[in-house]
């Protein structure tokens, strides 16, 4: 819960949250090694330096700290757990949705359950879906289309085995498609962060929304381009948001390109946490004005009302969250507690 | 200079100060070695690690990227091109590139040691070679540079009548600066103000789209048709997207790579020359 000076309280769901084993002891190999490098290293370069943690800590926290970095340190009222399987790369998986079922058994009203398929699993991974949706009841999948299986480097959405799963997904109320693209996708000599199989499946699948991770980046020109022609394509703000500290002005031009071409109903925040934590992020946002001279070319302005939608409005209606109801549930269970009186910021 | 003349004035044997002149030719053609997607220089993105000759005239190059999950076709061309454009000078007897920490380091590096096609490097993994990639990123490139100038014309005045009618020829000699704007060739790139340098940029990439005849339009969308004066600025708020993602792009591989490589600290400067211990970026 942030609030205003003015009283106002913005409820925050954090669209993308991460409960990971990249330690040592469950790197199965090189891989795994690079690939918690790889979220350090955008960790260690985009947050401000008292919000960077030991490399320790950060390849492997505890549920008691997470808790505290989102809702009591942190702004979030709710956060999505977005699974990442990894399990080429790590023993147990990096970020299972059994992993964060058990967050999610903890804290009820805080997290929102998602699972995650892979079209290349074939028939058992279809069961694993429909097991998924009947014990967790979930309503979103992550996919992450550049995930290793064993001789394979990746997947797009619009193969056919890809299209079986939305069609399953469909079925089943699942409602809420997140796809991170990721590198490697074979064939190695095409443009592997190709956004084009999401306008694809976009068109097909118009009863599905289809949020797309770090708004496309590094295809933030493509997305913006499909995000305009179809109506259920979303932008997930990772990636894009830790920006608004060490590069405000090419925040400034990300957010207003978006505003422009996705429109204010359509962006999601998310923190990536534990890459970054939700106070440093949220209060630069809240703080956070478009300058003049990027509003004179693009015409986007960044009013409370919009980052109030991108905030927590928009994500809970793709999720079905009735936000008063909620914040009854939160207040009733001591969640707002530890907040005080007092404001957090501008206004 | 000075480095030069102190060895000079020492009775250095001239050889040293052939094989500077030659460590600086190469570099010299690294500059102009772009990274597709970014649009920038490898040497500016800081990307090469080593580019040394050795006493047999040949060159070795080391060169890293931002992640180990650059994309291998990136990492590929850019390693082709540095090869191209060093074994263009006429004194190189070979030219050794190696990609260091990456995923697919171990098979690029073997295709490119003997002198191996993406395709031939990746054989099952890939289904042509990268002449569309390439095409795709140049294209992507031409427009970033357009949107660049058209904004800065834009901007000093010139109407959209007149920008769309302008010959390919009459870019070259128009006034792209306001008075005062020049800086006597401070940029050391040749150009003398950020107006030229737009222009020069722009007109690298004009025939990526179609033929750059002088009597031919200086401005032309990606297929090759003259820009029409009226909607023209909807026309530069489509293309705008497309600088704003390469800029970001930039800023992030330059942070990655700083990071994975310990390089300048984007929060606490470093100084130059200063011990590892005094290193304080990585400390939290």
């Amino acid at each position: 819960m942030y609030r205003t000076a003015k009283g106002e309280e913005i409820f925050v769901i954090d669209g993308h949250t991460h409960f990971w084993d990249g330690s040592p002891a469950n790197q199965k190999n090189i891989h795994g090694k690079q690939f918690i490098e790889c979220f350090y290293a955008y960790h260690a370069n985009l947050s401000p330096p008292s919000e960077k943690w030991e490399k320790e800590k950060f390849e492997k926290y505890d549920a008691k700290t997470m808790f505290d970095d989102l809702f009591v340190t942190g702004y979030d009222d709710m956060a999505i757990l977005q699974p990442t399987y990894l399990t080429d790369f790590y023993k147990n998986g990096f970020n299972t949705t059994e992993r964060n079922a058990a967050m999610k058994k903890s804290h009820p009203d805080r997290f929102i359950l998602n699972g995650a398929f892979d079209p290349r699993d074939g028939n058992k991974g279809l069961e694993h879906l429909h097991e998924l949706s009947e014990k967790y009841k979930i309503k979103g999948v992550k996919l992450y289309t550049a995930e290793w299986r064993g001789e394979s480097k990746g997947y797009k959405l619009s193969d056919k085995p890809s299209y079986q799963y939305l069609e399953a997904a469909q079925k089943l109320g699942i409602k809420n498609i997140h796809v991170h693209k990721g590198p490697t996708i074979i064939p190695l000599n095409r443009d592997a962060f190709d956004v084009a199989d999401i306008d694809d499946c976009a068109t097909s699948f118009q009863d599905l929304n289809f949020i797309v991770e770090h708004c496309g980046l590094p295809r933030l020109d493509d997305f913006c381009w499909i995000a305009t022609q179809e109506t259920n394509v979303y932008a997930g703000l990772a990636v894009a948001l830790p920006f608004i500290h060490t590069r405000p002005g090419y925040f400034a031009h990300v957010i207003s390109e978006l505003l422009f071409w996705v429109g204010p109903d359509k962006i999601l925040y998310g923190s990536d946490y534990g890459i970054w934590t939700p106070k440093w992020l949220i209060d630069k946002f809240m703080a956070f004005e478009i300058p003049p001279d990027v509003t004179k070319e693009t015409g986007s302005v960044l009013t409370m009302e919009t980052k109030i939608k991108i905030l927590g409005l928009n994500a809970a209606r793709l999720y079905g969250i009735d936000v008063e109801a909620q914040k009854k549930k939160i207040r009733a269970g001591g969640g707002y507690a530890h907040l005080p009186e007092a404001v957090h910021a501008p206004r | 200079m000075t480095v030069m003349s102190e060895r000079v004035e020492k009775g250095q044997p001239a050889q040293d100060r052939r094989m500077e002149q030659r460590q600086a030719q190469v570099w010299a053609r690294l500059q102009d070695v772009t990274d597709p997607e970014l649009d920038e220089s490898v040497v500016d993105l800081n990307f090469i690690a080593r580019a040394d000759v050795d006493s047999m005239n040949r060159v070795h190059i080391e060169f890293r990227l931002p992640t180990y999950w650059c994309a291998a076709n990136f990492s590929f061309l850019m390693a082709d091109d540095m090869r191209r454009a060093v074994a263009a000078l006429d004194w190189v007897e070979g030219t050794s590139v190696v990609l260091g920490e990456h995923m697919y380091a171990d098979k690029i590096n073997a295709g490119l040691a003997r002198g191996r096609s993406f395709q031939e490097t990746f054989g099952a993994e890939a289904d042509g070679d990268l002449d569309d990639l390439r095409q795709t990123f140049l294209v992507k490139a031409f427009q970033r540079r357009q949107v660049a100038l058209l904004n800065h014309l834009i901007g000093m005045g010139h109407s959209p009548e007149a920008i769309v009618t302008l010959k390919l020829a009459e870019l070259g000699c128009l006034p792209v600066d306001d008075d005062g704007a020049r800086d006597d060739g401070a940029k050391g790139d040749g150009a003398r103000s950020d107006g030229e340098r737009l222009v020069r940029r722009y007109l690298e990439r004009r025939a990526v789209v179609g033929p750059a005849e002088p009597d031919g339009p200086a401005f032309v969308d990606t297929d090759g048709a003259r820009l029409k004066a009226d909607g023209l600025s909807a026309y530069v708020s489509r293309l705008r997207r497309v600088g704003v993602n390469a800029e970001f792009n930039g800023a992030l591989c330059r942070g990655l790579l700083s990071v994975r490589f310990d390089l300048e600290t984007p929060f606490v400067p470093r100084v130059k020359g200063a011990s590892a211990s005094a290193v304080v970026q990585h400390e939290v």
